[in-house]
């Protein structure tokens, strides 16, 4: 039986991480191929119905990425992320997501071998917990990703 | 013509046992914490008991909360769509009130007015309705001013009225009369009785004539509608715990390789109910929802599907967080008239 | 209860006041929300343990706002909701007139936001005995069956929004179940449309919350919501130091930020 092959969805921003994760392929490190990227301006753009819409449409781990505090090309937006993210993990956990499949970073656009680093990590954490089968027990069957049995 | 037989209580279980026989799954009154829902049950020790009430009405048994229509995806050619092919098990609902009851005529009606509601006749094709008399009511209460009343046996099937150490059956329809023949010597012979006795006792609170009266000199009373909706928060509550209210929405859900069509309950409470496109809204003010609500149930449907709209079951006075008390409503509109 | 009748009477005879918003009587002894215009219904106000309800969502309802200048009698729930909403520009210095019964009978009258500050306290803002027990004992859970308990208390969610037309703080035009360029929230009540509603709505009100509780009561099918709330201000005050409801001029804390924020899950 093939092993279970994650799927990571990540959402990073612009001007940092998904800069950094362009110089890990310019300098062929080489790191799982589990992620799908998704770039946004900026992580203060990240609505928290992302993380759950990945969830929700097969996602079995999640990636947030963006610029360190003080250095996000818009000022402030990932200062704002921050205090959202704090407050969407506190909630997730309390309502029994798994917040072990969810991972939070600052990744620069020098970083690229911190964005192979974290993708690994993520990936062979998220390889070890499983597919994320409980959430998608809440979809009703019309939504199943993957595709309805039509 | 209405049959009267008589089953002990304590063969309840065993007529459980014969429903489930032959084919029937039971749905009845259920406990989640405060909550009491219909569900579905194995045996009588599920059954709530002791109950005024309901929080939420049978309605769900003929029309859910949700259900698919039809699925559709991305087909090699085009879409694929693939009717809903659910097999709908014939369903027994035990332990609905008389006014539960009679309210599924009212959905009947609406159901079957200008088009035949196919998913709606699919199920209420299928199920059958053991009524159980009410022994208790509350201030919210109201069956008698609508024509009902705690023993009342329109609209079930059968109709038990706990005696005490047995129940008294009375076998009111051919789907009534099918079950009874199910239950086989589980019934048995009895004496008369005289219901009344071991029924709840249910003031009426208004005059249904003259509301009738009333209402159709009411429309343009603005400060009567204004000053009952008041405290009304447009929260969709009564609607939805409604055994009569059958507003729905539908909704297309889909990711990108397909979905279903959906219908949903709905309220006509709810600010946005009547937005148009255009952006216009006929009923903007609460005022005027709250006199729909009242209007249709009270007058549009008994002059248009001959079916008053409301059985006094009294969960929207229950359900609702300002204590719209629906009663003391339409006693008002008809004192206001006087 | 005669000082809240007197001074019911006199706004509104006066004119000061064109409704007073507070309590009556109810069905089966309970009490509900009343609107007095005429002041000679004043003695129809009550106010007693049973008034819980926060009338502070009616000062938003256009209905309500078409009458005139508003009255309304207050408990701290009340006030605090009053507090935030003004922090939000929807509710102006001098809109509202506030009604303070007081223990020995009298009633208080205030209007300026100033005097609604001085009346709330950074005790009102903190989770009951109760509510805490409440928080904890879910939270103690192990996480299946954190998970299995909100599942199945979602599974009850019908949709009906009641939750949502009896707070306060949800006063959007356009909320954002109705928003459907994307649909963001499933419209049907399934499993996973009930969560994501109600995780929605908690980030949404997250640090705006000022744990009335009336999300909870309003619920027809007792799903404990305001627990959801609570998790997140015992959050936001714990990490942010911030309260709702307590300052009519405060930023709200998922506004603002300081980079002394701290984290301890980010790589």
């Amino acid at each position: 039986m093939a092993e279970f092959e994650p799927k990571i969805t990540a959402f990073v921003c612009t001007w940092c991480t998904y800069a950094g994760a362009d110089l890990t392929g310019t300098s062929r490190i080489k790191y799982a191929s589990n992620v799908r990227v998704l770039r946004v301006p900026c992580t203060g753009r990240i609505d928290f119905m992302y993380i759950l819409q990945a969830f929700a449409q097969g996602a079995d781990g999640v990636i947030v990425s963006g610029c360190h505090p003080a250095d996000c090309h818009y000022t402030s937006g990932n200062l704002h992320a921050r205090r959202r993210w704090v407050v969407l993990r506190r909630l997730l956990d309390f309502v029994g997501v798994d917040t072990r499949r969810i991972h939070f970073a600052w990744v620069s656009a020098a970083e690229g071998a911190k964005w192979a680093d974290l993708v690994n990590s993520v990936v062979s954490t998220v390889r070890e917990l499983g597919p994320y089968d409980e959430y998608r027990q809440a979809i009703p069957a019309h939504l199943i990703p993957g595709g309805t049995a039509a | 013509m209405i049959e009267q037989k008589r089953m002990p209580t304590a063969s309840m279980g065993a007529l459980f046992q014969r429903l489930k026989a032959g084919g029937w799954r039971i749905v009845a009154p259920r406990a989640a914490g405060d909550t009491v829902t219909f569900g579905e049950i194995e045996s009588p020790d599920e059954m709530a008991t002791g109950l005024v009430q309901t929080t939420l009405s049978s309605k769900s048994v003929v029309f859910p909360m949700w259900e698919e229509l039809f699925r559709f995806r991305h087909g090699e050619s085009g879409a694929e769509f693939r009717d809903v092919d659910e097999a709908i098990m014939p369903t027994a609902v035990v332990g609905l009130r008389p006014c539960d009851a009679r309210a599924m005529q009212a959905l009947h009606a609406v159901f079957t007015w200008d088009s035949q509601d196919e998913p709606y006749l699919r199920r209420r094709g299928r199920i059958a309705l053991l009524g159980l008399s009410c022994a208790q009511a509350d201030d919210c209460c109201f069956c008698t001013s609508v024509d009902g009343g705690p023993g009342d046996a329109t609209g079930s099937d059968l109709l038990l009225t706990a005696l005490g150490d047995d129940y008294l059956v009375e076998v009111v329809s051919d789907r009534g009369r099918e079950l009874a023949a199910l239950a086989g010597d589980l019934l048995v012979a009895g004496a008369d009785v005289d219901k009344a006795a071991y029924l709840a006792t249910v003031p009426v609170r208004f005059d249904a004539a003259r509301l009738s009266t009333g209402l159709s000199k009411a429309f343009d009373r603005e400060e009567l509608w204004l000053e009952q909706s008041l405290r009304c928060l447009g929260c969709g509550a009564c609607a939805y715990v409604c055994p009569t209210c059958a507003c729905f929405d539908i909704q297309d859900e889909a990711n990108r390789h397909g979905g279903a069509r959906v219908r949903c309950w709905d309220s006509c409470g709810f600010s946005l109910f009547t937005l148009h496109t255009s952006g216009h809204n006929p009923r903007e003010m609460q005022s005027q929802r709250w006199r729909q609500r009242i209007m249709h149930k009270f007058a549009y449907m008994p002059e248009r599907l001959q079916v008053v709209g409301c059985v006094g079951c009294g969960r929207c006075s229950r359900a609702c967080p300002v204590d719209m008390n629906l009663a003391e409503h339409l006693n008002a509109i008809v004192e206001s008239v006087a | 209860m005669s000082a809240l009748h007197d001074t019911a009477r006199q706004l509104l005879e006066s004119g000061t006041a064109a409704v007073v918003i507070g309590y009556g009587e109810g069905t089966a002894g309970s009490a509900r929300p009343l609107f007095v215009r005429d002041a000679a219904r004043a003695g129809e106000l009550v106010f007693d343990e049973r008034c819980v309800h926060n009338l502070s969502v009616y000062l938003l309802k256009p209905e309500v706002k078409a009458l005139g200048k508003a009255a309304i009698v207050g408990q701290p729930a009340t006030l605090r909701s009053i507090l935030q909403l003004a922090s939000e520009q929807q509710v102006k210095e001098g809109d509202v007139i506030v009604l303070l019964p007081e223990t020995e009978g009298g009633v208080r009258q205030i209007g300026s936001f100033a005097e609604i500050e001085e009346a709330v306290s950074e005790a009102d803002a903190q989770l009951s005995p109760e509510e805490k027990a409440c928080l904890d004992e879910i939270a103690a859970l192990p996480r299946v069956d954190r998970w299995r308990f909100w599942q199945q208390e979602f599974t009850r969610c019908l949709k009906c929004y009641a939750c949502r037309a009896a707070c306060p703080l949800c006063y959007c035009a356009q909320c954002i179940v109705e928003v459907n360029q994307p649909q963001w929230i499933p419209v049907p009540p399934h499993p996973l449309g009930n969560m994501d509603w109600h995780l929605v709505r908690a980030m949404h009100l997250a640090g705006r919350c000022i744990g009335c509780g009336e999300c909870a009561r309003a619920c027809p099918v007792d799903i404990p919501l305001n627990l959801l709330n609570q998790v997140i201000e015992e959050e936001i005050s714990g990490q942010f130091g911030a309260h709702a409801g307590l300052s009519a001029s405060a930023s709200y804390a998922l506004s603002t930020f300081t980079t002394g924020d701290k984290d301890t899950f980010i790589r």
